[in-house]
């Protein structure tokens, strides 16, 4: 049975015909065409799926898209303005919070939240943000220092 | 798989036609539980869906007349970051901070943890010790049910498929007590209880236990009181002795599982433990010293 409804990303508007089990991930990707967003683990584990539903980290692999509807949801391609980054967009850049690539949307996604919710946090406070998101490339410091960077703006 | 029906209920009344309708319906508050078990394929989606999580009478929590009232779609994020519950009730704040990643804590709601019925869920030890009573209700009106009487073995509650929780009522505690929920966890986050334990005690006004509570969480196919650590701390001022009379006590009443987190004689030295850290803090708080919330350190020294 297909759900037609109207899913709100990134403050636009795309209508769309969902089965009732979709994840909200899925629908992003294959419905919306935001490919931002990653499938990891698909078990909530890994924080690769990581998106803001009402401006919560809400991770996308296991919440259903239609619960959605009627909220505003947010993703990484959300974050930057038109072809500006963000200032902790640059700062992942500047630090070097990058490698293989596949975890940073969800880091991203986090950090943006954490930011808005502590604009000034210690070092603590990052890492505990990002425990639900997990990185196999950097070791975590450098997108630890990325965080601290944009917050010092 | 995904192809189910699926209903977005905006009343209580509502949901309750739709999961009372015979069918295999059934509500999804914020998935976290019911989701990771159908991606994983442990268990599939049924028929149908409903979504409960925009019913604006489920959602908030309080003090009403004293007593902390939480509704059913209270998340954990909520919870803990409420000044009543963290001053009043602080066993639950010390669990619901626990839970998962701030992801988890935002989808993650108090009536999913415990109508998911997991002996590892961290709120069902501490409302258990709070004394809590759970408000399920069908077609048929409201039934309230002692927490500990709430579930029959893992997974498994005492609601039938057409019954919904609505909240939870937690009673005042009286003057000069204190409650701590404090789990063993091998992770600093997204970690699942290996075992934990909670506890309430109230004292009298020369600091003697007149009153104790201790639970058991992951030690048992539901969680459960601890007589054998209860009787040990009653009547004592919490001294070194009585603490290591409530290890030995919790460890006794222990009925541990063997998996590939830990083995069942693991578990029951680690029960005793944390049972007397639990009733430790919970004592230092019925002092009126401060601890911190969650009681269980959520970063180790020097780990930063
Ligand atoms: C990554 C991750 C980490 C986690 N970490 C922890 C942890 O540290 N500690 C912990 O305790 N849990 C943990 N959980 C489990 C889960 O997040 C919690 O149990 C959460 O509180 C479940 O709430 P929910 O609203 O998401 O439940 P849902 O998945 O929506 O529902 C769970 C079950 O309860 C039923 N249900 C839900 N609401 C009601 C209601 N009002 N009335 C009747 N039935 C209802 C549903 O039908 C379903 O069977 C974790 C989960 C994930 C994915």
């Amino acid at each position: 049975m297909k759900h037609a409804v109207t899913l709100r990303v990134n403050g636009m508007d795309y209508p769309v015909e969902l089965e009732g089990g979709t994840p909200l991930v899925r629908a992003l990707r294959d419905h919306v065409g935001l490919m931002g967003t990653k499938e990891g683990c698909d078990d909530c584990e890994c924080g690769a799926c990581m998106v803001l539903v009402d401006d919560k980290p809400v991770n996308s692999c296991t919440y259903l898209a239609l619960q959605t509807v009627g909220s505003e949801v947010t993703t990484v391609e959300g974050l930057a303005d038109g072809d500006t980054l963000s200032a902790l967009q640059s700062a992942f850049l500047d630090q070097g919070g990058v490698q293989c690539g596949y975890c940073t949307p969800g880091m991203l996604v986090s950090a943006h939240a954490l930011l808005r919710r502590s604009p000034d946090p210690t070092e603590e406070e990052v890492r505990l943000a990002l425990g639900g998101n997990l990185c196999r490339c950097t070791g975590y410091q450098k997108i630890a220092s990325a965080v601290m960077q944009a917050a010092k703006g | 798989m995904g192809d189910v029906a699926f209903h977005t209920a905006t009343t209580v009344a509502e949901a309750l036609t739709l999961v009372g309708d015979g069918s295999d319906a059934r509500v999804v508050a914020g998935g976290s539980d019911l989701m990771v078990g159908v991606r994983s394929g442990k268990s599939p989606l049924p028929g149908t869906v409903v979504a409960i999580h925009r019913i604006a009478e489920l959602h908030g929590l309080g003090v009403v007349a004293g007593e902390l009232r939480i509704a059913a779609l209270a998340s954990h994020a909520e919870i803990c970051a409420d000044a009543d519950v963290c001053s009043g009730w602080t066993a639950l704040a010390d669990a619901s901070a626990l839970v998962g990643s701030h992801a988890t804590r935002n989808v993650g709601t108090l009536g999913g943890n415990l109508m998911n019925a997991s002996p590892a869920m961290e709120t069902g030890g501490p409302l258990m010790v709070l004394g809590a009573t759970v408000t399920l209700r069908s077609a048929a009106g409201d039934r309230a049910v002692p927490i500990e009487e709430l579930w029959t073995g893992p997974g498994r509650t005492v609601a039938s498929p057409g019954e919904l929780c609505t909240g939870v009522v937690v009673p005042a505690l009286p003057a000069h007590s204190g409650s701590a929920y404090v789990r063993l966890e091998y992770r600093r986050a997204m970690e699942i209880a290996i075992v934990g334990a909670s506890a309430c005690v109230t004292l009298d006004e020369s600091g003697i236990v007149t009153s104790a509570r201790v639970a058991l969480t992951a030690l048992a196919p539901t969680i459960i009181r601890s007589p054998a650590a209860e009787a040990a701390i009653l009547g004592t001022d919490g001294d070194d002795a009585a603490l290591d009379a409530v290890a030995a006590g919790a460890s006794a009443d222990a009925r541990p599982i063997s998996d590939l987190r830990a083995n069942e004689d693991y578990r029951r030295a680690m029960a005793g433990v944390i049972a007397k850290r639990a009733v430790a803090v919970a004592a230092q708080r019925a002092r009126g010293e401060s601890f911190p919330i969650p009681a269980t350190p959520v970063f180790m020294k020097g780990s930063v």
